[in-house]
């Protein structure tokens, strides 16, 4: 470490407190020495630091967004740690010492006995030898060229890709969470895959960060040079816990000429109890640029947990011809409340996007789609549709639609469709009377509503997230 | 048919219910053989889909009253799924629609769910799909309606016709068809009574719910009941249909007051 690092790293913090280069939690609080702090804890090259306090500037300044259909007290950002070390979960010894609650909701879900040990937290060599799959997976991939790995990897080890592409979907002042995790982000995935290769296989964060905690404020970067293809799967369906309550991602595609990303997620972060107690607060900003000709950008997503959400998985199409999709299933039960949808911004010309989303509440909670699609003048040609179903169980749940259509040419086309329906009681007697008792027919009602997007997902994610999906309406029918 | 000491499927004594507070069944009794088929006729709103539900365990109703015993077991001490896994079957007067359940699905679930139960081999989808268009021959039903919802837009008659579907499928103890004969036309009608004909042994019984003689011209019933006011008021032969359709239901009725009070 250079003498005037080590200076400004032993610095008294302007504000009273002191931090030592070895503690590995910031103290509470957010200001440009914390985030002085996090660059320098992780090496990063000056350019981010400037990035991260141009952001931080442009946070202050801005103010926390009231619009979307959700409500909880108000967040003391001075009262968040913004840095820890990465932390390993801890390490049981056997399935004896697991939560039997957990182990009670994976055989619920189907997880394969492996993965459970896994990822609860049982150590992993017990079962397979997780660095030699780690290692052969990344051998496969280094072989065609790509590049897949933790950010703060990539900062260090291709800064100049990080560079290029970092905010460049999603600038820090897009929103205030974007400009917030543009400040303070510690860690998240870089994804690159180079002119004309096919990924191999799903690109899974499940192998890199099975181990680690998730962090409170991640950064996904996933960039799809020319005529490239990848398929990026997000989170899986085992509950998720985190000590952090408030979540808050950003995740930049870029895909570039003839190239295609997917990117599946299925979300299970603690939902807060029955009596909505507790829960994470999950405020993401996910974007995809299509910025090629021909390019397409894929979103597929399974929100099912978090107290809040607050997402709008979206598409700039700006290569001609491009495509974006939009395919959610979002279930709330309980007190939870989301708010979800997506943008699709037409700019070149014949570009096309598809909108799929199902949403199902039940129990006291609260579940809004809202979407925009904007068709810019140069955008001739564009095609949107767009179908959004809700889905109501039980009596007390809300489900809401809020569609902003706006259109600056007269050659394009758009279609939107939407529905309202509910599992009521007579179909629950009707499957009762041919044997088939309520939660089996909530989940194959479930799944039928759902099917247009469970398709879109990869086999294995398909069958685990029906299992989940029935696993989180439990008991809230009949 | 009528077989000597034929073992008791249903027995019904006194059976009461009320929906939201109002009574409805008021001292119903009825015995079922196996072997038989029962018609129970009786004026709108006289209780009878009420009773069919009752039996098959809809929730809205309440029992206030009686006993049910079906095979010698309390049916009461079953939840409605067990009581179809059991052998109870009902054919909805208005089935039920499930949009987004692809009906093949639907069947395939409920037929490997309730062989399950009795201890007999799941099929796979493709063992299903060929027994089940062997059933649809039977019911001179289009395969084309495996593909599509579950009831989901078929008109009357073809809800009717993949209710009876069911019933082949499940091969139920006993089997309640409520008025499966209204909503068909000429030749469903036949085709569908064919296809009970040809369900109906000497181990299962048969009840049917129905307004018309016509029905009973292709399934003929062993006994006859009239329900009025919650209540089996009057039982005969085949004959007692016949009566019914060219009298109507008042001196039923009447007679049963003017016997009612001779007791009293
Ligand atoms: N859920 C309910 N709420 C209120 N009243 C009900 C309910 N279900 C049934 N009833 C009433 O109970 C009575 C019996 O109805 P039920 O459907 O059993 O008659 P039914 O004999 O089958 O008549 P139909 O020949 O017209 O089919 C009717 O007066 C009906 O309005
Ligand atoms: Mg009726």
């Amino acid at each position: 470490m250079s003498a005037t690092l080590q200076n400004l790293v032993n610095q008294p913090y302007k504000h009273g407190f002191v931090t030592s280069i070895e503690s590995d939690v910031a103290p509470k609080g957010l200001n440009a020495d914390t985030i002085r702090m996090i660059s320098t804890k992780k090496k990063e090259p000056e350019w981010l630091l400037e990035f991260r306090l141009k952001s931080y500037e442009a946070w202050l300044k801005m103010e926390e967004p009231i619009w979307p259909n959700v409500h909880y007290p108000k967040i003391d950002f001075q009262a968040i740690s913004y840095y820890s070390a990465p932390k390993q979960k801890p390490k049981l010894k056997s399935m004896d010492e697991v939560d039997p609650e957990l182990l009670r909701t994976f055989e619920k879900l189907g997880v394969p006995l492996h993965e459970r040990m896994a990822l609860a937290g049982v150590a992993v060599d017990v079962i397979f030898d997780s660095v030699s799959v780690a290692t052969t997976y990344k051998d496969k991939l280094a072989e065609v060229g790509i590049i897949f790995c933790s950010m703060s990897e990539a900062v260090l080890d291709h800064p100049e890709l990080v560079q290029k592409y970092l905010g460049t979907v999603i600038p820090p002042s897009d929103n205030f969470y974007a400009a917030l995790n543009s400040a303070v982000f510690t860690d998240g995935s870089f994804c690159y895959i180079p002119k004309g290769v096919q990924c191999p296989m799903d690109l899974s964060t499940y192998f890199r960060i099975n181990t680690e905690e998730s962090g409170q404020f991640e950064r996904t970067l996933i960039v799809a040079e020319e005529g490239a293809s990848v398929s990026y799967l997000e989170g899986c369906t085992a509950p998720a816990f985190s000590s952090n309550q408030l979540h808050a991602a950003v995740v930049e595609l870029v895909a570039l000429d003839n190239a295609d990303i997917k990117y599946s997620t299925v979300q299970n972060w603690y939902a807060g109890d029955e009596k909505g107690v507790g829960g994470i607060y999950n405020f993401v900003t996910k974007r995809g640029l299509a910025k090629g000709v021909n390019s397409r950008i894929s979103w597929t997503q399974v929100e099912t947990g978090s107290a809040i959400t607050w997402k709008y998985p979206s598409c700039v199409l700006l290569g001609d011809n491009s495509v974006g999709e939009f395919y959610s299933v979002a279930v709330t039960n309980h007190y939870q409340q989301a708010d979800t949808g997506t943008k699709m911004i037409h700019i070149g010309k014949n570009t096309r996007s598809t909108i799929v989303s199902k949403g199902i509440s039940a129990g006291h909670s609260n579940n809004s789609y809202r979407g925009l699609v904007k068709v810019a003048p140069g955008a001739t040609g564009a095609r949107n549709y767009s179908q959004c179903d809700s889905m109501l169980v039980g009596q007390n749940s809300g489900a809401h639609t809020f569609p902003y259509i706006q259109v600056a040419n007269n050659s394009s086309q758009i279609e939107h469709e939407a529905s309202t329906s509910k599992i009521g009681e007579d179909q629950l007697f009707y499957f009762a009377q041919r044997g088939i008792d309520a939660e089996a027919a909530v989940s194959m009602i479930i799944n039928g509503f759902c099917k247009d997007v469970f398709q879109q997902l990869p086999m294995e994610f398909a069958v685990e997230a029906t299992a989940l999906l029935s696993f989180k309406l439990e008991g809230s029918v009949g | 048919m009528i077989y000597p000491d034929s073992k008791i499927v249903l027995e019904v004594r006194g059976l009461c219910a009320t929906v939201n507070g109002t009574e409805i069944l008021k001292g119903l009794d009825l015995t079922v053989r196996r072997g038989e088929v029962h018609a129970i006729m009786g004026p709108n709103g006289s209780g009878k889909s009420t009773f069919s539900k009752i039996l098959a365990g809809h929730s809205a109703y309440e029992v206030t009253g009686g006993s049910v015993m079906f095979e010698g077991q309390n049916l009461f001490d079953l939840a409605p799924e067990e009581r179809a896994r059991a052998g109870v079957f009902l054919a909805f007067q208005y089935p039920i629609e499930i949009p987004g359940v692809i009906n093949s699905q639907f069947l395939r679930l409920t037929y490997n769910t309730v062989q399950t139960h009795r201890g007999k081999e799941e099929l796979d989808p493709l063992e299903f799909d060929d027994y089940v268009r062997e059933k649809m021959k039977l019911l001179e039903m289009s395969p084309d309606f495996l593909e599509r919802s579950v009831n989901e837009g078929f008109s009357g008659g073809e809800k009717k016709r993949n209710e009876i579907l069911q019933m082949a499928m499940l091969d139920p103890r006993l089997a309640i068809l409520d008025e499966t004969d209204s909503g068909l036309d000429i030749d469903a009608l036949r085709i569908v009574a064919n296809g009970v004909n040809q369900l109906a042994n000497k181990d299962n019984a048969i009840v049917l719910v129905t307004h018309y003689q016509r029905l009973l011209n292709y399934i003929v019933p062993d006994y006859v009941h009239v329900m009025e006011a919650g209540r089996i008021i009057k039982t005969g032969g085949k004959e007692l249909a016949l009566e019914l359709e060219s009298r109507g239901y008042d001196w039923v009725g009447v007679e049963h007051k003017a016997v009612a009070g001779a007791v009293a």
